[in-house]
């Protein structure tokens, strides 16, 4: 199980590299899904089958469907991969990087107060809904509202004048 | 709710009706024809391949007229007239290019003499293309083909050898316009 | 030889026969379609036209294999192998039989509607990596059908969910002991039928490679083994939702006693398959907005009030 988490986590980090210095705006994409994919495996692996398959549900087969439906409606061809490579120069890199490095020394020196034991514990859907219906019904109602106001707005834009 | 009601009644009751409606075609009798194995039935006004047929005294019915090969809407015809010594006029070579022709009929509406006739055979493919050019002798048969009893010089006001102006069927003498007589 | 849950025979018997039959329909489909039409449907090769299957085999197998210069190579490569990974994946969670499947996971339901959703990108990348108008459309059009007809799959399946009490298919199966969930959820197994033609982007509802009006859609680029398992993805995705339907709402392998299990299962299924080969033959295609104002106008409100009534029945 181990050897598992260890996996689709490095396959997780690579695939996100990946999705940052790949020009081609679709193989980028693809990577994304990769990377999130490995990220349900993660989930799977720690004992959360239904985060890691809402994780493929809605991330994995929802959003990302939607980035590439939008990806195609825009029509980029190779002129925005030399956009890209003109993007991925060293010096428009330097500042992000020295930002994420002062983030990964934090996130390290953070990481390395604790244990480093994997904690298996199953969470399966009932207990999942039990907590979401029970203590947190409020944060429930609440984003359940904020949905069906996206709903009604899109429904708004989307109604024939 | 008038509107949800012809909205169910369209999507469910009328596909019902569809799918089972298709699904009794499962006992009908099939319409195929077996092709191969079962020859279909041809019927005999079928537009198929072209024939020069003969007259019932054995002579080619063709006159070399060219009114075929102009009827021809893809030009597939090609014939050059000739005459023999007793006065006929017969083509002297015949062409059909198959590849070409449409097997519209024209030809045979076209022809005076009934000589060009459409058949019901249609199993004409060949594996080299030249040999879809047919010339007189493949396609000349010796039967009269559709019409048994005509023979164009024996009815036409032509003079051959033989058969002068006025002898033919139901042809009057010619009149003769120096004659004072009524 | 011991027949199990997750055992490697079990596996890879499950993996033979499903795809051998999603082969064996290419030519079930056409004699049927034959035989619908009132015509005999190919009938040459082998006795009665059992052959013909490997006549098609051996004709898209030695096949020019093309990609076209002007091709994403990757994507275009990647998106046929996509279907079918993605749809016998879908496999491994079906029980066949109370000892036959590949894993008793309790998360079925769920890792099924994954898959489906996963299963779009197939013929998006298709579309998109062939770089033809025609099939950019094609794969513009299976993107908003299968994305949509997605909701309805899942809302339709909780009701059935909320009666047995769980996403494992194996206990869905259990809980149709008596009654099968037919009776009870008859308005989802509607939907859930009309979704699952959606999802498997077959007709009535292949809007998405619609021949007559562009070309072949999203595959239109694709020849010979490529193709070819686009085709056999059809053909597995068919295969998927009609033993889902048999699992879900007709009671799964129960059956009269003197059959076994499977035989009963696979029955069960073969009839839901040569019902989707009649809609093929008998409903002609919608339009391509009548097909999405049908969905989001009148599917979803109609799943979501079965689910409302399912769950107030059970509650009371």
């Amino acid at each position: 199980m181990t050897v598992l988490f260890y996996l689709a986590g490095s396959i997780a980090v690579i695939a996100t590299l990946a999705v940052i210095v790949q020009t081609n705006i679709v193989h980028a994409l693809l990577y994304l899904i990769l990377s999130l994919l490995s990220v349900a495996v993660v989930f799977y692996v720690l004992g959360a089958p239904f985060a890691a398959v809402l994780e493929a549900i809605v991330y994995a087969g929802a959003i990302m469907v939607l980035f590439l439906f939008v990806i195609m409606m825009l029509n980029l061809g190779q002129h925005t991969r030399e956009q890209e490579r003109g993007w991925l120069l060293p010096r428009e890199f330097a500042m992000p990087a020295l930002l994420a490095a002062i983030l990964l020394g934090q996130l390290l020196t953070v990481i390395s107060g604790t244990d480093h034991v994997i904690h298996y514990q199953r969470v399966g859907v009932l207990e999942v809904s039990a907590l979401l219906f029970g203590p947190y019904v409020l944060a429930v109602e609440l984003a359940s509202i904020l949905l069906l106001a996206g709903l009604v707005s899109a429904y708004h834009l989307a109604k024939k004048q | 709710m008038k509107k949800i009601f012809t909205l169910i009644k369209d999507t469910l009751l009328s596909q019902m009706v569809t799918l089972w409606g298709v699904f009794m075609k499962l006992f009908d009798r099939k319409d195929t024809v077996e092709y191969p194995d079962e020859q279909p039935y041809m019927f005999p006004r079928w537009r198929g391949r072209i024939i020069l047929s003969r007259d019932p005294d054995g002579e080619e019915r063709c006159v070399a007229c060219n009114l075929c090969a102009v009827a021809c809407p893809v030009d597939c015809i090609a014939l050059q007239k000739a005459e023999m010594e007793d006065g006929r006029w017969y083509p002297e070579f015949f062409r059909i290019n198959f590849s070409r022709c449409i097997m519209c009929g024209f030809c045979e509406e076209a022809c005076p003499t009934n000589a060009i006739q459409l058949t019901p055979d249609f199993e004409m493919a060949e594996y080299v293309r030249q040999d879809m050019v047919w010339e007189k002798e493949d396609l000349l048969i010796d039967g009269t083909g559709k019409y048994h009893d005509y023979n164009y010089y024996r009815i036409a006001g032509m003079q051959i050898k033989g058969k002068d102006k006025g002898e033919a069927r139901n042809e009057a003498a010619p009149v003769d316009v120096r004659s004072l007589m009524p | 030889m011991n027949l199990d849950i997750g055992s490697g025979l079990t596996i890879a018997l499950i993996l033979g026969v499903v795809i051998m039959v999603s082969a064996l329909l290419i030519t079930v489909e056409r004699r049927l379609l034959g035989f619908w039409q009132e015509r005999l449907g190919p009938n040459r090769v082998g006795w009665g036209g059992s052959l013909q299957v490997v006549a098609d085999m051996i004709k898209i197998f030695t096949k020019e294999d093309w990609v076209p210069p002007f091709a994403d190579r990757f994507s275009f490569v990647m998106a046929p192998a996509i279907i079918m990974t993605v749809i016998l994946l879908s496999f491994a969670v079906v029980p066949f039989a109370p000892n036959i499947g590949v894993i008793d996971s309790n998360i079925g339901i769920l890792f099924i509607l994954a898959m489906a959703s996963l299963g779009a990108y197939s013929v998006m990348l298709g579309g998109l990596s062939s770089d033809n108008k025609y099939a950019l459309l094609g794969s513009l059009r299976a993107a908003a059908q299968m994305v949509s007809y997605e909701v309805f799959m899942g809302i339709s399946l909780l009701g059935v969910v909320a009666l047995s009490g769980s996403f494992n298919l194996r206990d869905i199966v259990a809980a149709q002991e008596g009654l099968w969930f037919v009776i009870p959820q008859f308005i989802g197994f509607v939907i859930f039928l009309i979704a699952g033609v959606a999802e498997s982007h077959r007709l009535p509802f292949d809007i998405p490679e619609a021949e007559q009006e562009i070309c072949a859609g999203y595959h239109t680029e694709y020849s010979g083994m490529k193709f070819g398992m686009f085709f056999v993805g059809e053909y597995l995705g068919l295969v998927l939702v009609s033993s889902l339907i048999t699992v879900l709402f007709f009671g799964g392998w129960h059956g009269p006693d003197f059959l076994p299990p499977v035989l009963c299962f696979a029955l069960k299924s073969i009839v839901f398959i040569a019902f989707f080969i009649l809609l093929r033959a008998a409903i002609p295609r919608p339009r391509y907005d009548q097909l999405m104002t049908y969905g989001w106008l009148f599917l979803l409100p109609l799943s979501l009030i079965n689910l409302l009534v399912t769950g107030a029945i059970i509650l009371l």
